[in-house]
């Protein structure tokens, strides 16, 4: 086998990165599940899972088993191309922003130069995906849900990538570990306040999140685009929704929170990734709480505040940076 | 060869037929949303051509500006507006049709091949011009700025002529303007 000993060991470093992080994935899926029911409980002065474990620790373990031994109901009047193809297209470009995160100095798959681009335009195909299952369902609800998370997320994206550029005209470069690096004195979160609480906000939105759920709004849609989906069909949507706010939560990070700076430790270029996933889950754990404590907004007001509060506020704010950097 | 060149190579080809099936589908798919779903995969298979050709950033820009927004518009368009979702058989009618088609495809085709053929192809290891992001915005800002500023401006008139057709509709409905 000539091939197999010119193997490249950058593919091969790569291969285990993906690997990595695919694990990853599922395991912040069951972690966040669980965090969301037991902040949800506690919010409302209930327990919460208690049952299964350690208080309730294995619940979304077991979950998840009932989940996958599902039956796949594909009901008969779909459009059975796009009813299977959403999932995977939920789940898939997901994945790969996660390739360029930089969790400490030195745990990088892979430092693009362009990498902050990469992550924007990875995440803009998931939209499609809830287009596609919401429109295949063949049913209105998850057109609706389906029509509103296309108006959501397009209204939203444009605040996220004019916060994104206000720190970008200030780092002069896309790539996010040179962006970490450039935090070495000073969070840009001291510098670039208004910047970082559009990008809360929006991103808050762009995950189709409570106060923003509105795709997904139980007391009018039933459950918006994936009614229809039962089983892996469903869990598939429900691990990119925890999958995408890890990578908007870890973008916060990288971009505003100094990413893996903070006290030193021993062996900092690695162990840089405890500062790293200490705020972001830190991030996560702000979002669940707006989750359960704020009531649902209605869907013009929704749209009212991207177009007329954000995008002017973001746009003031960069040019008020471009001005700032100039002199 | 080398086994990153199998991999290029094996990457060029599936990137064609990326966009060889997506066109595929776009043209002979008989239901609208169909038609949108192939082109995007076909847009993102030229997606995959930039990316041989070593340019990331166009990569990002073609994945981002018209998988990411051109075809979820279109799907937008589709679904709010009462499009029939099924083209009828009956729309592809009579000889003639069919006639100034083929011959306007190979029209199309004769034209892309005499330019095809008339160029001269410089080697990818004798080209030196680099297409990086830093490269192309300059440009954009020195050498086409004209253009570039025409294409905003463009842009414009489409966003303000878009506003101004809702706004219409609303009107006739005697409903207060601006």
């Amino acid at each position: 086998m000539e091939i197999i000993s010119t193997l490249p060991p950058e593919l091969i470093r790569m291969v285990f990165a993906a690997i990595i992080i695919i694990s990853f994935i599922f395991l912040n899926a069951i972690m966040m599940g669980y965090l969301e029911r037991k902040i949800a409980g506690h919010v409302q002065r209930r327990p919460g899972p208690m049952e299964v474990g350690f208080h309730g620790i294995l619940q979304l373990v077991v979950d998840g088993v009932k989940l996958v031994a599902k039956e796949l109901l594909i009901p008969i009047n779909v459009d059975r191309t796009f009813f299977r193809l959403a999932p995977i297209l939920s789940f898939t470009p997901v994945i790969l922003p996660l390739l360029v995160i930089p969790f400490s100095e030195k745990l990088q798959a892979r430092d693009l130069n362009l990498g902050l681009l990469f992550i924007v335009s990875m995440t803009s195909i998931n939209v499609m995906a809830l287009l596609v299952g919401g429109w295949g369902s063949n049913n209105k609800y998850s057109m609706f849900g389906a029509m509103r998370a296309v108006a959501q997320s397009i209204a939203y994206e444009i605040p996220i990538l004019l916060s994104m550029l206000a720190i970008i005209l200030m780092t002069n470069t896309f790539s996010l570990k040179e962006i970490v690096g450039a935090q070495q004195k000073i969070w840009f979160v001291l510098l670039q306040p208004i910047a970082f609480i559009i990008y809360i906000i929006s991103g808050v939105a762009e995950t189709n999140r409570a106060p923003f759920d509105l795709p997904e709004a139980e007391s009018e849609l039933t459950a918006g685009f994936h009614t229809e989906y039962s089983g892996m069909g469903f869990s598939l949507f429900f691990l990119g929704e925890y999958t995408n706010m890890f990578t908007v939560a870890s973008v916060a990070t990288v971009l505003f929170l100094g990413g893996w700076h903070g006290p030193t430790l021993p062996y900092g270029e690695y162990l840089g990734i405890v500062w790293f996933f200490l705020k972001v889950y830190f991030l996560l754990f702000f979002m669940i709480m707006i989750r359960w404590t704020y009531p649902r907004v209605r869907f013009d007001q929704l749209l009212n505040f991207a177009w007329k509060y954000l995008v002017p506020f973001s746009l003031a704010n960069i040019l008020i940076t471009a001005v700032v950097v100039k002199l | 060869m080398t086994f990153y060149q199998y991999i290029a190579e094996g990457l060029f080809f599936a990137f064609v037929l990326l966009v060889i099936a997506g066109s595929f589908i776009t043209i002979r798919a008989r239901i609208l949303m169909h038609t949108v779903m192939g082109l995007a995969v076909a847009l993102l298979g030229v997606a995959g051509i930039y990316f041989y050709l070593g340019s990331m950033f166009l990569t990002l820009m073609q994945i981002l500006i018209y998988v990411g927004a051109v075809c979820i518009v279109l799907i937008f368009g589709i679904m709010v507006g009462s499009t029939p979702t099924e083209i009828a058989e009956k729309t592809i009618k009579g000889r003639k049709n069919i006639f100034l088609a083929v011959s306007a495809a190979a029209a199309a085709f004769f034209l892309l091949m005499i330019s095809i053929l008339k160029t001269e192809w410089v080697p990818a290891a004798a080209q030196v011009r680099d297409f990086s992001a830093e490269r192309l915005g300059e440009s954009f800002l020195y050498q086409y700025c004209l253009a570039f500023e025409l294409i905003s401006v463009i842009l414009l008139i489409a966003i303000v002529g878009a506003i101004i057709l809702a706004r219409g509709g609303q009107e006739n409905k005697g409903e207060p303007s601006s």
